[in-house]
């Protein structure tokens, strides 16, 4: 018992197998206390629904302040109407909202169900087999078996599979959206795997959500401990591919399994918008406490002034009038109660509407919709669409991003020769060109090609394949592209250099491997093609999907052509090349003689990659003749371009780390029995270590050159380890990896450890190709007043290659670059820099031109020029810069930069990103929008906007993010109008009545109003109005600047609008007081033209600020014209006595009997309106004054001049 | 084609509505819409407005105040006690006819019906005619529900209890003879009041009706002996009750009383003359300053007498015209710009 309290308590947590105790009752179980693996993600029960939710309701304080106020109207002294009555609108809000939770968690409760009942296979001790059962039935210390293309029940620590080598490959799309092959291994020491005999000890971390960490180890009866890591464990969610069967120990079950906690659910964020609206709110409330101050005091002056007890005054019960004190006291509570809907409750419910509304419009979006990929935008975050129209500062990754991150080789340089790959650059030149449309006939005509292409026939065509062949391929392949990560023709094919190819071939058909000392050359493609984690599969055993499209035949026509096509590159290189040397014979990559085994074509293999960099280095040593042809943990093989087949040893793998910046692999030559670590990494780590001092020097200039290019580079060196050095090494590896506490640091040191005095054989060029129409979109974002950062890991001689390339820095500009050693020289240059900018801006010749300053500054002097003394000087200097470069940053860095940004200058920021490393940045910025390329799925999960190309930023903000915040701007400021405008007609009769918080309107009608007369107009408004049309928004990027900064929705705007309100409830009201002063109006019939009216103005208001109408428009404005009729005509008719003391019978029929009525509505109407309709049309036509003089142009983008500018362009 | 379905299985509508590209109009503000727009409205409204103008000069009103609250007016001694049918007189002398239909209004000033506790101080039940309302009238009506002894009052509440209860008689003097002026009293309240929202009891007689409750405080008659004279004018439709009943929305109001009876001499409505006024003096306002008056007036299809409305619509009717002008001379100088 005390082992289990400690297990159960400790940080460790230790299973042990459940079969020894099969059949017993629960209190005897080992692991009882662990959670089942039925999953529960609904908020209620069905019992307790109702009090659940409204407990969840009531957290919300505008809920709280309606239910104060039904209690108060159930307080005798204070009530204004019926109690009953006051209940109406609450019951009517709260169960609307209970109705969607109860459809949302009969949702999840539905699929729950679906997933716990799902089939899977459990050992059971007594029939001596797994045997099926249910997804809720795992338990922890459970064996469970799972076979090819089934989804994982539960986290299992991987203990056998099919495959004699121990692995279990696993799609973790489900998770994280990667759809590349992940590879997973037993834990070893159970090659001859029976669950029974399991007897060990699991000691495990405690559950967390991290997906690619795990830290484990099994302690058998014999003390000896075996580690495991993230490599052994199988993730919930994940599907097994390639792999006929493999069992499990379950970990972690149910809630505590990864892909559960990893399970947050959607992520709410308040936006700019929304923290405005509550201080306005605020506003309202102050505004009510006035009005309701000014009833009781006024209610307190009246009561005092009277000498007698009037007739009309009414006693309480006992008889006795209270002291006008109390009473005024408890008149303060009924004005609240009767001035309740200045407070827009209705505006929260609204504003929830309208950004569904909004966001379908966003995702139906055909132009943010991705052919390719077959996928639109996502929005995330459900609430902050506004904020996307008011966007000061983007901050982007490159890689990914503004890049297609398909990474093509492009030159290399082995021991210090370059060679520049003439023919690949003019090949991808040719790509580049648009497509026909002949491809995609071609396509569907997908003619059954030969997995294999003799040589015979492709000399008879290659030249007429040759033309279309590039061209048709991009397409067929892009088809392809879910099924495989980074397989696209321009990564896959790589035309060699011709100068290169030759030497290869003289070494490899020369000296060949039997010579006991191997090539530098050979070396460096060799680690090109070993020095990875990539995975081998073949064409033949194509990746096994269970939802395998119809096209599944068709699929395997790009692999073929993709074949097909790296021989017939392969093909004229030898051709040409080959004559005019030395009569040496073209290499056939494929000797039929040399191939004894038919299945290890290089034809049929596909190579998946965790990154598109190593995909690309195994491609182009392929299309030199090192292909590789598999992996396992312990063994590549490759075949050299002689044909003949290496079997490395892999005895480790250095994973890639971003302290280290390099992999290595160890592995075990075949043939010299050499240990040989292999390793590639960033330049700067490797070229520290040298080795001839001449190479490392000229391949440096080579990277540099490199990195001007724009290229990324990768330098690629090697160390022969001796034996006893390795056995040594290995000894502490071992340690470091079963260790629980620091494992991370002790396995990096290890690796660290034996990476030292490595041989530097060259460094490999690899170019990431910008995406499309990325300096497009930069300058239009540029030009709607954005400033764009890039953030980036690269060199910053790439960066600013891509900067340029971008349009991101251009050629006139003044570009600062900041690389600063020392603190000092960090604080020299930021004082410089900005003595020079406020010299600039004080020369009276610079007035009306900004200097276009550029920043370029790499990690280590960011984090100086972060640091607290520095950081407002930064500040202030890239206020001033156009574009600023940050090189070299991590991850960290990133979100740090964002987050001072925006915390220092106040500015509505957003980040994206592709990448991992990007989800901080995203994480910090206001709005993170992820890039859905290559790296994976990381930042798409993280961010609140998920795009599929850098260029829909620009539609996304200049056209929706304008749109969504206009239209939520003007549609929150209208209805605080609407509301204020329609209380204060009460507000105003409160000077006629004592101040006794008379209703002169039946208090059903007044409810009405707000609920069905005038509610959904503004909702279509806040979702269809259109103040400019999406083309001129993206021909004039500087229109995005209205919402800028304090936008459409500021200060003033909130306060004109509520003394406008104000104007017209007095218009409203006086014009049927002077009408019927001194007559014998009765109180319904008074304000019977005051609603109506008010109906009118309220309307007709809106109408003045819709730009466009469509058929949308017309129907909801006149229904709700008809509504309102037709409901207080019926109502009027019907309620005879249903609702004391109010008396509307039959008297909305008489006053339509009376051309009074019609003429009050007019009159009403007319001068209510007139002020905002010759404000906003005198205010048009000086913007189309001005609007015609250009130079005003950028002066004069005002809120009211939208129209104008509008109108303008279609005169 | 199923497989080109399939591939663009997320591929948003291309429709006009989800692409917010739905066929619209957009208002345009342009000076040849708007100068000739502001010039009609401002004549529409100028037109109507002389017409009300012209038809609230025609109506004749003639207002007398009989509060009593300067020594030198007929009814200060009334005014000033507490006599039950205190009575004074008012004299008038009219030089034109005074055209018919005449309406015989009274009216009080600074007088609140319009007081929120005041107006729920009824039972529509009871005035209904329901007889269980009648032994336990609602709480609403509190506290003149129950009179001191625990009986019942019927009509019970603050409104009904505070029923004006000044009566006039119109006499004109021709020669030296006196004689009545026959006032109308039926159909002056709402037809929906006297036939749908206040009903008897189905008791006859209708006094039977009443038994056990006692008649509200202030009321000199029960309710079943309202008007004597007519005993289909008694209980809840007496049409003087309905009057009442129905709250004023101003605290200055006029209640109408009765109609000349447009026969005999009065056909076309009251001739020149000398007329006197007999009032039976019982509602007291000078204590919470307010007046009482009495009101002659004709009515035409706008109702009774209102400048205001004539006068606003030729405000504003004018006010378009004048903008519409300076809005020609702002064009005209900058040269319609939006025509270039």
């Amino acid at each position: 018992m005390g082992r289990k309290n400690w297990a159960r308590e400790n940080e460790l947590r230790s299973l042990e197998s459940n079969l020894p105790y099969e059949g017993l009752e629960k209190g005897k179980q080992p692991n009882r206390y662990f959670p089942s693996n039925a999953i529960k993600t609904t908020k209620y029960s069905l019992l307790f629904f109702i009090p659940m939710n409204l407990y969840e309701q009531f957290h919300r304080l505008a809920n709280l302040y309606f239910v104060g106020l039904v209690i108060l109207n159930f307080i005798p002294e204070v009530n204004a109407f019926q109690p009953e009555i006051a209940l109406i609108p609450i019951c009517v809000i709260l169960s609307l909202t209970a109705m969607k939770d109860a459809w949302e968690d009969f949702r999840r409760y539905q699929s729950d169900r679906k997933l716990n009942n799902m089939p899977c296979f459990i050992y059971s001790r007594k029939e001596k087999q797994f045997v099926e059962r249910h997804w809720k039935d795992v338990r922890v210390g459970d064996f469970v078996k799972v076979v090819c293309n089934e989804i994982i029940p539960a986290d299992l620590l991987l203990l056998y599979t099919s495959d004699p080598n121990g692995v279990c490959h696993i799609e973790t799309a489900n998770l994280d959206g990667e759809t590349n092959l992940k590879q997973r291994t037993a834990v070893s020491g159970h090659p001859e795997f029976e669950p029974e005999s399991f007897n060990g000890i699991l000691v495990c971390e405690k559950p967390n959500n991290n997906l690619n960490h795990f830290k484990g180890y099994v302690e058998k009866p014999d003390k000896q401990k075996v580690g495991a890591g993230i490599e052994s464990l199988l993730l919930r969610g994940c599907t097994v591919r390639n792999t006929d069967h493999a069992v499990g120990f379950v970990v972690y079950a149910g809630r505590e399994t990864k892909s559960m906690l990893n399970n947050s659910g959607p992520r709410y964020k308040r936006s700019k918008l929304e923290r405005r609206l509550n201080i306005d709110v605020l506003f309202c409330v102050i505004l009510l406490f006035t009005m309701c101050l000014i009833g009781a005091l006024g209610h307190y002056l009246w009561l005092n002034a009277m000498p007698v007890v009037p007739p009309y005054l009414v006693p309480p019960t006992s008889g006795q009038l209270d002291r006008p004190s109390l009473t005024s006291f408890y008149m303060f509570f009924t004005m609240i109660i009767l001035l309740q809907i200045l407070i827009p409750i209705s505006l929260y419910v609204s504003i929830e509407l309208v950004k569904i509304g909004q966001i379908f419009f966003i995702t139906n979006d055909i132009d943010l919709y991705d052919e390719e990929t077959d996928s639109r935008i996502q929005c995330k975050a459900l609430n902050i669409t506004e904020d996307l129209g008011q966007i000061e500062y983007i901050f982007s990754d490159k890689t990914g991003t503004l890049t297609e991150n398909k990474m093509v080789f492009r030159r290399c340089s082995i021991m210090g020769t370059e060679y520049p790959h003439k023919e690949n650059a003019i090949r991808l030149a040719v790509l580049d060109e648009p497509e026909a449309e002949e491809e995609v006939i071609f396509n569907q005509h997908a003619q059954p090609l030969p997995t294999r292409w003799s040589l015979d026939s492709e000399e008879a065509n290659v030249e007429d394949t040759h033309g279309h062949g590039s061209r048709r391929r991009s397409k067929v392949t892009g088809n392809a592209q879910s099924d495989v990560a980074f397989s696209s023709p321009l990564e896959t094919e790589v035309v060699p250099d011709g100068k290169l190819f030759q030497k290869i071939s003289r070494t490899s058909s020369g000296s060949l491997s039997h010579s006991q000392k191997t090539d530098a050359y050979l070396d460096f493609f060799l680690a090109l093609a070993i020095c990875n984690t990539v995975v081998v599969s073949m064409a033949t055993t194509k990746r096994r999907r269970v939802s395998v499209s119809p096209q599944a035949k068709h699929t395997n026509t790009p692999l073929e052509t993709l074949s097909k096509d790296s021989e017939e590159n392969f093909q004229p290189s030898g051709q040409t090349e080959g004559v005019d040397t030395t009569g040496l014979q073209p290499c056939s990559p494929h000797p039929p003689s040399l191939s004894d085994e038919p299945a290890l074509t290089s034809d049929n293999l596909r190579y998946e990659a965790e990154s598109p960099d190593e995909a690309a280095l195994v491609y182009a040593a392929k299309a030199y003749g090192f292909t590789l042809l598999s992996r396992t943990p312990d063994s590549v093989s490759v075949r050299l371009p002689s044909g003949e087949v290496l079997d490395f040893e892999v005895l480790d793998t250095l994973t890639f780390d971003s302290n280290r910046k390099r992999m290595s692999v160890l592995v075990r030559h075949p043939i010299t029995k050499e240990y040989v670590l292999y390793t590639k990494g960033y330049a700067s780590i490797l070229t520290g270590h040298g080795n001839k001092k001449n190479i490392a020097t000229v391949t440096q200039r080579h990277l540099d050159c490199y990195a001007k290019e724009g290229l990324r580079t990768l330098c690629i060196a090697k160390k022969v380890v001796s034996e006893a050095v390795y056995k040594r090494w290995s000894v502490d590896r071992k340690n470091a990896m079963a260790a629980i506490e620091n494992r991370e640091r002790l396995v990096m040191d290890t690796a660290v450890q034996l990476e030292k005095n490595l041989t530097l054989l060259g460094a490999t060029g690899i170019e990431d190709r910008l995406q499309e129409n990325v300096p497009d979109t930069i300058q239009a974002l540029r030009e709607a007043g954005i400033k764009v950062w890039v953030l980036t890991g690269d060199k910053p001689e790439t960066a600013v290659n891509i900067g340029y390339a971008c349009g991101l820095l251009e050629d006139e500009d003044l570009v600062i670059n900041m690389a600063a050693v020392f603190q000092i020289t960090c604080t020299n240059i930021l004082d410089c820099t900005l003595e020079e900018v406020r010299r600039y801006n004080a020369d009276p010749r610079n007035v009306d031109t900004t200097q276009n300053m550029s920043l370029v500054i790499d990690g280590l002097t960011l984090d100086k020029a972060l640091s607290p003394d520095l950081l407002d000087r930064f500040v202030a200097l890239v206020k001033h810069c156009r574009a600023v470069l940050c090189c070299r940053v991590t991850p960290l860095q990133k979100s740090r930069v964002v987050k001072v940004i925006r915390e220092k200058l106040k500015v509505m920021t957003l980040a994206v990103g592709d990448g991992a490393n990007d989800v901080n940045m995203i994480q910090a910025a206001d709005i993170g929008i992820g890039i859905s390329g290559q790296e994976g799925m990381q930042a798409v999960m993280a961010s609140d906007f998920a795009i599929s190309h850098f260029k829909h930023l620009k539609k996304l903000l200049l056209v929706h993010g304008h749109w969504c915040y206009t239209r939520l701007a003007n549609m929150i400021i209208y209805f605080f109008y609407k509301n204020v405008a329609y209380v204060n007609l009460l507000f105003w009769y409160q000077f006629f009545c004592g101040f006794s918080a008379t209703a002169m309107i039946d208090y059903w009608l007044m409810i009405f109003f707000n609920l069905f007369f005038t509610s959904v107009p503004p909702i279509m408004f806040g979702l269809m109005d259109k103040d400019i049309s999406a083309e001129m928004l993206l021909g004039v990027p500087e229109l995005y600047k209205t919402g800028q900064g304090e936008g459409d929705y500021r200060f003033t705007t909130f306060w004109v609008s509520i003394l406008d309100a104000f104007y017209q409830s007095l218009v409203c009201f006086f014009v049927p007081y002077f009408v019927y002063q001194d007559s014998d109006i009765d109180m319904f019939t008074f304000g019977t033209p005051m609603n109506t009216s008010a109906l009118f103005i309220i309307l007709m208001h809106l109408s003045i600020e819709i730009k466009s109408w469509t058929v949308v428009h017309w129907i909801i404005m006149l229904g709700s014209v008809a509504l309102y009729f037709i409901v207080t005509l019926a109502y009027s008719a019907v309620c005879v006595t249903c609702n004391p003391p109010s008396n509307p019978y039959w008297i909305l029929q008489s006053q339509m009997e009376d051309p009074m009525f019609y003429l009050i509505c007019i009159l009403s109407t007319v001068v209510a309106l007139l002020p905002r309709y010759r404000v906003c049309h005198s205010l048009s036509s000086v913007g189309l004054k001005i609007f015609n003089c250009p130079e005003f142009w950028g002066v004069f983008v005002t809120r009211f001049d939208l129209c104008t500018s509008l109108t303008a362009m279609q005169l | 084609m199923v497989k080109q379905e399939s591939e663009s299985a997320n591929r948003p509508d291309n429709t006009a509505f989800t692409q917010q590209r739905l066929p619209a109009w957009q208002p345009i503000l342009s000076a040849g819409i708007v100068i000739p727009g502001f010039v009609l409205i401002g004549l529409a409204f100028i037109g109507i407005g002389v017409a009300l103008l012209v038809t609230s000069r025609s109506i004749q009103v003639l207002e007398l105040d009989y509060t009593g609250d300067s020594n030198g007016s007929p009814c200060s001694s009334c005014s000033q006690s507490d006599i039950a049918n205190c009575k004074c007189s008012l004299n008038f002398t009219l030089t034109t006819l005074f055209q018919g239909p005449v309406f015989f209004y009274y009216g009080l000033s600074n007088y609140f019906q319009n007081y929120r506790r005041y107006g729920a101080s009824k039972d529509d039940n009871q005035l209904y005619g329901d007889l269980s309302s009648f032994t336990s009238p609602s709480s609403s009506c509190s506290p003149y529900n129950y009179d001191s002894s625990k009986k019942p009052i019927v009509p019970c509440g603050s409104i009904a209890n505070s029923m004006f209860n000044d009566t006039f008689t119109l006499t004109r003097t021709v020669s030296g003879t006196t004689n009545n002026v026959t006032l109308d009293g039926k159909g002056i309240a709402w037809w929906t009041d006297y036939n749908i929202k206040y009903r008897n009891p189905s008791v006859t007689p209708l006094k039977n009706a009443f038994n056990g409750t006692v008649k509200p405080i202030n009321w000199a008659k029960p309710a079943y002996e309202l008007d004597a004279s007519d005993r289909s004018n008694n209980g809840f439709v007496n049409q003087d009750f309905l009057v009442w009943m129905r709250r004023a929305a101003l605290p200055n109001f006029r209640k109408l009383y009765r109609r000349i009876d447009a026969s005999g001499d009065y056909q076309k409505g009251l001739p020149a003359g000398n007329y006197t006024i007999d009032i039976t003096y019982n509602y007291p306002v000078r204590a919470f300053n307010g007046a009482k008056k009495i009101v002659f007036s004709n009515v035409s299809w706008m109702g009774g007498s209102n400048e205001f409305l004539g006068i606003a619509y030729l405000v504003i009717g004018s006010l378009c015209v004048v903008m519409s002008v300076v809005m020609l001379i702002v064009y005209a100088k900058f040269k319609f710009p939006d025509e270039e």
